[in-house]
């Protein structure tokens, strides 16, 4: 039974493992700094099918499969899938998934997605009902720029805090059991909405900062432990204008210097002197595909120890924005730890 | 210390970066020119083909408008605007980019409820105001000077 550390963390009994992870990624992802880090990589944005929505279903279905067969595990053997994507009513989780026959939990975290599912499969595993169960989402940036901006052929400029779209998908598949160097979850604390009036939707990172700063910061008070204690705090996606509010948040409300161990995985997929992606990446793909791809495995190398992970999503729709609302921001933490728990 | 909005609102404005606003100007000006400068040039030609100047004109804007559909399908558009800015997107290339672009993008949902129907979402707003003040200044002109 997962027992509370302070007011908002929750310290897991089982630590339930990674067993298997797999990031996969579009053409200019896999141009970037982590290419050769990921399972799978698609050059063509269409993936073959006659929609953007199709492309982005077979990326999760892909990230899902690649992740079974890496686990040597069927999809009748997962008992449980908290998938979710940006689309309305998390269209590509819903249809990605569909021909797996896995029990469905549809989540909306917009880019915490990968983190919400990861604490929710967690809690799942924690609950005994569950022993092996599934975190799953995806983005693709010609979706995304049609829900949220403008056609992909329309001549406009883009802001230099705004954020591209990561085209790609992570899942993690989660269980009671596994291999002795398999990553496990150790701490969780589902997030705080936190809202400090950013109504520009061309800076997602500014929006979200704030969630960042607080889930962090209450991660820390719960657990007594400072940023030297983690190999890495990671975030996704700030980009670099979210990235710069973060510390400078945590530096002036807390006295805490972060960015040491603080890196952001919209900073980290893409090369931004040589790509042109501005402030860096966003969407729920960007997360996942980093940890699922990247950082899971470097649990497994041993080239990490400790990661807390935390994803950020900017929880507005293409409504809220047009009605002047500002933007809500989110961040949940999970804490993962390398091999065998002591 | 907790930071208030309008605390945050400014460490915002430092944290981001800003347009680069002269550089901005000099290709939109350049690019908008040139685009002038083509039709102007299209029209001219058409008359020495002993075109109307009125006829010409007219000609000449089609041009532009058919250019700007097949550079927008065959993907150009997008990348040039992305440099070029109010260079292309105030003379009448933006307007029919903002018709053709989601024409396309739209195609996947049907010609009817996809094309058609969502052809006009960037443009309509232009055509609505552009329309109703067209008919508020007619109805001005009319009762000054148009009943003399």
């Amino acid at each position: 039974m997962a027992t509370r550390l302070g007011k908002r963390t929750l310290q897991l009994e089982t630590r339930p493992r990674i067993l298997a992870s797999a990031g996969v990624a579009g053409k200019r992802e896999a141009q970037g700094p982590l290419g050769s880090r990921f399972d799978r990589i698609f050059d063509d944005t269409t993936l073959g099918e006659v929609s953007w929505e199709k492309a982005e279903s077979k990326l999760l279905l892909s990230a899902a499969q690649s992740a079974l067969n890496k686990a040597k595990l069927q999809p009748s053997d997962v008992q449980a899938a908290f998938a979710g994507d940006l689309q309305s009513q998390c269209t590509s989780a819903v249809f990605g998934l569909r021909s797996l026959g896995i029990p469905y939990c549809g989540i909306f975290g917009a880019c915490s997605t990968m983190a919400e599912g990861l604490l929710l499969a967690a809690l799942a595993i924690e609950s005994g009902g569950f022993s092996v169960t599934m975190a799953a989402t995806s983005s693709h940036f010609c979706t995304a720029e049609r829900q949220f901006r403008h056609p992909l052929e329309y001549g406009g400029q883009r802001t230099p805090t705004a954020q591209w779209t990561v085209t790609g998908a992570g899942a993690a598949l989660l269980a009671r059991q596994a291999d002795a160097g398999a990553p496990y979850i150790d701490k969780v604390q589902l997030g705080t909405m936190v809202d400090l009036g950013v109504k520009d939707a061309g800076n997602m990172g500014a929006a979200m900062a704030p969630a960042a700063k607080k889930t962090i910061a209450d991660f820390l008070h719960d657990t007594g432990t400072t940023p030297a204690d983690y190999d890495l705090i990671l975030t996704g996606d700030l980009g670099e204008v979210g990235s710069t509010l973060l510390c400078e948040l945590m530096q002036r409300e807390e006295g805490i210097d972060l960015s040491q161990k603080q890196r952001d995985c919209g900073l980290l997929i893409f090369d931004r002197e040589k790509q042109d992606v501005h402030a860096g990446g966003s969407g729920c793909g960007c997360s996942a595909s980093v940890l699922c791809a990247d950082i899971c495995r470097a649990l497994r190398e041993d080239t990490l120890q400790s990661v807390l992970f935390v994803a950020t999503g900017a929880l507005m729709s293409a409504v809220s924005s047009k009605q002047g609302e500002s933007i809500p921001g989110i961040a949940h933490a999970v804490l993962l730890k390398k091999g065998e728990p002591q | 210390m907790s930071v208030s909005n309008e605390d945050y609102a400014a460490m915002t404005n430092r944290a981001a970066p800003p347009s680069p606003l002269a550089l901005d100007c000099l290709k939109a000006f350049l690019v908008g020119g040139s685009v002038c400068c083509f039709a102007q040039g299209v029209t001219e030609a058409l008359v020495l083909l002993r075109l109307s100047r009125e006829d010409a004109k007219l000609l000449a804007m089609m041009t532009l408008i058919v250019l700007t559909a097949i550079l927008t399908a065959a993907g150009v558009f997008d990348r040039l605007a992305k440099h070029a800015g109010a260079g292309l997107a105030v003379p009448i290339t933006g307007f029919a980019n903002s018709v053709v672009s989601p024409a396309l993008e739209f195609k996947s949902e049907g010609y009817i409820l996809g094309t058609a129907a969502q052809m006009f979402s960037i443009a309509g707003p232009v055509i609505v105001f552009g329309c109703s003040s067209a008919s508020l200044y007619g109805l001005i002109y009319f009762f000054l000077a148009g009943r003399r």
